[in-house]
């Protein structure tokens, strides 16, 4: 029998097993933004057939969108054929559509969870593979290739062989200067960028109970960066809490009855994984990465470690520091920054705002330092201002952005020049992630603060000014 | 999307003896921006394969003659991680390549590859290691892909491997069909289960 939570919700969404091969998900929450769509809705078209259940999709432009000036035309006429494409088949099949400007619209992560479309035991799908955000809910949440979108749109269900399940316990309280982020990096750092491939991991422990949501998201958001399937924590009052009031979530006694059903969630405590690994939160500082993938991160008080001794492993790592005119055993404390990036669907949330706001306040935005300060959603946004957060920013010299992805993925003109380094609170450092030759240290949004206020990597905890 | 059959392979391969290839190397984000399926293949690799005049990189695997023919790419472990776009899958179809053998996969690309007919084969490393060696030393070598018997053959070496593809995928693969027509033939199983959940 199912006990772990991850087991309960996709064993209550199987629809058919094929023998030897994938099982037949149902899907109750179906994400779209513009760019891994368009070929689905073609493919639709082709076959001559409907979207399935408009009731259960929700669209956002969010990955193309630039963070000046939405209510003028895009300039980039491809990045408006994209937009223009999404809003067209929206309205041809009938879905629901927040555009441009609109309040609700803003990157898809952050607006379905702020405005109570996810929800706890769901299975929620996106042509995207930090739709783990989501699993922040205890729900099964996990990106999709384009082929599988058209599939989730035509029958609202999805061909996928079950992910074994592993469970991450952090046992013990973060230390002060901390952040989910920092979580994270670190988790992703020790199980290396491919170490969780194949699984479903339930986060669990203590200092994954005493998050809010919106640090539960940046934990779950990260899963796809050490290869994991998907990402959840257990529902509980923090969850229900959240919910409560949100737009479009169950109100009343419907609320109340999907909320006992919501507490038979939880993996029980004899839950059997696949795999178990354990971590101590004390042994969490800021974080910060060197290389070009996720997993290539270190506490910021330590020195980049020497290569693998195998000699694909050895090129592969030299290659990644190459890039980022790096060395082994060097610190990263002190290196110069020439951008920093605030926002993205891991760390773009209002708590991210307050922490950032909260370090510079008071200060200084570094002279040399270009800041780029995007809220998830213009929901993000007209809280940041109603809690004056951006006066804060403003008198720091910083000014808010649109929202968007922006930086996180450069489709958008928000592009970190050649050879420049960029602090970025987003979810990848990959080579030209940011911009052609651009080099990204992932970090949290307090080293982030740091970093804008210091124009140098600085741990966020000695603070010299 | 084009269902190209696939029953058994032999080729030449392109090399790129590189791990954690993400999907941002494979295709860049700045060529998302098409609507359609088609011409991803000139842009695969992109960054690698070109310099920043848009001149082919020399020393670059799919750069050099010998290389051009080959339907088989061989790469490093972990190959497709990060993004989930598809349009990796699709520029690695548009360029020609039928199958690429690494030994390990990320998942969604796996599932991508799977779903636009190019074969993933996953061997051990000592395959990988001896294969990228055999390349280099000779960029002519061959391999084959049968995919009935569930085989990789570095035809220089002799060295054999099974590997691992689901009863269902292998079907789809051999015969042409794609996961849609079979949820389209379902359709009475999932109006049974809206109905049982009050879905």
């Amino acid at each position: 029998m199912a006990n772990t939570l991850f087991e309960k919700i996709w064993d209550a969404h199987v629809v058919n097993s094929i023998d030897g091969g994938p099982m037949q998900l149902y899907i109750d929450r179906h994400y779209c933004h513009e760019v891994t769509t368009p070929q689905a809705f073609d493919g639709l078209r082709r076959r001559g057939l409907k979207v399935r259940r408009p009731d259960r999709t929700v669209c956002s432009p969010d990955h193309n969108i630039p963070t000046e000036g939405q209510d003028k035309e895009i300039t980039d006429p491809v990045s408006r054929k994209q937009i223009d494409t999404l809003l067209a088949n929206a309205r041809v099949f009938g879905l629901t559509l927040y555009g441009l400007m609109h309040p609700l619209n803003g990157i898809i992560h952050v607006m379905g969870p702020e405005n109570g479309l996810t929800l706890p035991g769901s299975t929620i799908v996106c042509g995207d593979s930090h739709t783990s955000t989501h699993g922040a809910f205890g729900a099964v949440a996990f990106g999709i290739g384009t082929s599988e979108v058209e599939m989730v749109l035509a029958t609202q269900c999805i061909l996928q062989p079950k992910p074994k399940a592993m469970r991450i316990t952090i046992d013990g309280q973060l230390k002060p200067g901390v952040t989910a982020k920092d979580i994270a990096l670190y988790i992703i750092a020790q199980m290396t960028t491919g170490g969780a491939t194949g699984y479903f991991v339930e986060y669990a422990g203590e200092a994954i109970r005493s998050l809010n949501m919106e640090e539960r998201m940046t934990v779950c958001n990260l899963s796809i960066e050490m290869g994991a399937r998907g990402g959840l924590i257990a529902p509980d009052e923090t969850t229900f809490n959240y919910i409560r009031g949100r737009r479009f979530a169950p109100q009343g006694e419907e609320l109340d009855k999907l909320i006992e059903y919501w507490r038979t969630l939880p993996s029980g405590p004899d839950a059997v994984f696949d795999k178990e690994v354990r971590f101590d939160a004390s042994d969490i500082e800021p974080r910060v990465t060197f290389g070009t993938n996720p997993g290539m991160g270190i506490g910021i008080s330590e020195t980049i470690p020497e290569p693998p001794t195998d000699q694909a492993g050895r090129e592969s790592y030299m290659k990644a520091l190459e890039y980022m005119k790096f060395k082994p055993g060097q610190r990263l404390t002190g290196e110069k920054v020439d951008y920093v990036f605030l926002g993205s669907c891991t760390n773009g949330r209002i708590e991210d705002f307050r922490t950032f706001a909260a370090y510079v306040r008071g200060k200084k935005k570094h002279p040399d330092v270009t800041a780029w300060l995007v809220p998830g959603s213009w929901s993000v946004k007209k809280q940041i201002e109603d809690e004056g957060i951006d006066t804060i920013l403003a008198d720091a010299g910083f000014q808010l952005r649109q929202p968007g992805c922006s930086a996180c993925l450069a489709m958008n003109p928000d592009k970190v020049p050649a050879g420049k380094l960029a602090v970025s609170t987003s979810n990848r450092n990959f080579e030209g992630r940011q911009g052609p030759g651009a080099r990204t240290v992932l970090a949290g949004p307090l080293v982030a603060a740091a970093a804008a206020i210091h124009g140098v990597i600085t741990d966020p905890r000695v603070d010299n000014q | 999307m084009s269902k190209q059959k696939f029953t058994i392979l032999t080729s030449t391969c392109a090399p790129l003896p590189v791990e954690n290839v993400d999907t941002d190397q494979i295709i860049p984000a700045r060529f998302l921006k098409s609507t359609s399926r088609e011409g991803f293949g000139d842009h695969l690799f992109h960054d690698w394969r070109y310099d920043e005049n848009g001149n082919p990189k020399a020393g670059f695997s799919l750069n050099r003659p010998e290389h051009r023919e080959a339907k088989i790419l061989v790469a490093g472990k972990n190959f497709g991680c990060g993004s989930s776009r598809e349009h990796a899958a699709w520029a690695i179809a548009d360029y020609g390549f039928r199958a690429v053998i690494s030994s390990f996969f990320a998942d969604i690309h796996r599932n991508n590859e799977l779903n636009n007919f190019v074969l993933p084969v996953t061997v051990t490393d000592f395959f990988l290691n001896e294969l990228l060696g055999t390349i280099d030393r000779d960029p002519a070598a061959k391999v084959t892909i049968d995919l009935e018997n569930q085989t990789v053959t570095n035809l220089t070496t002799g060295s054999s491997e099974h590997f691992d593809i689901n009863p269902y995928k292998k079907e789809c693969l051999t015969r042409g069909l794609d996961d849609i027509d079979y949820l389209l033939d379902h359709s009475a199983d999932i109006e049974e289960f809206e109905r049982l959940h009050n879905k």
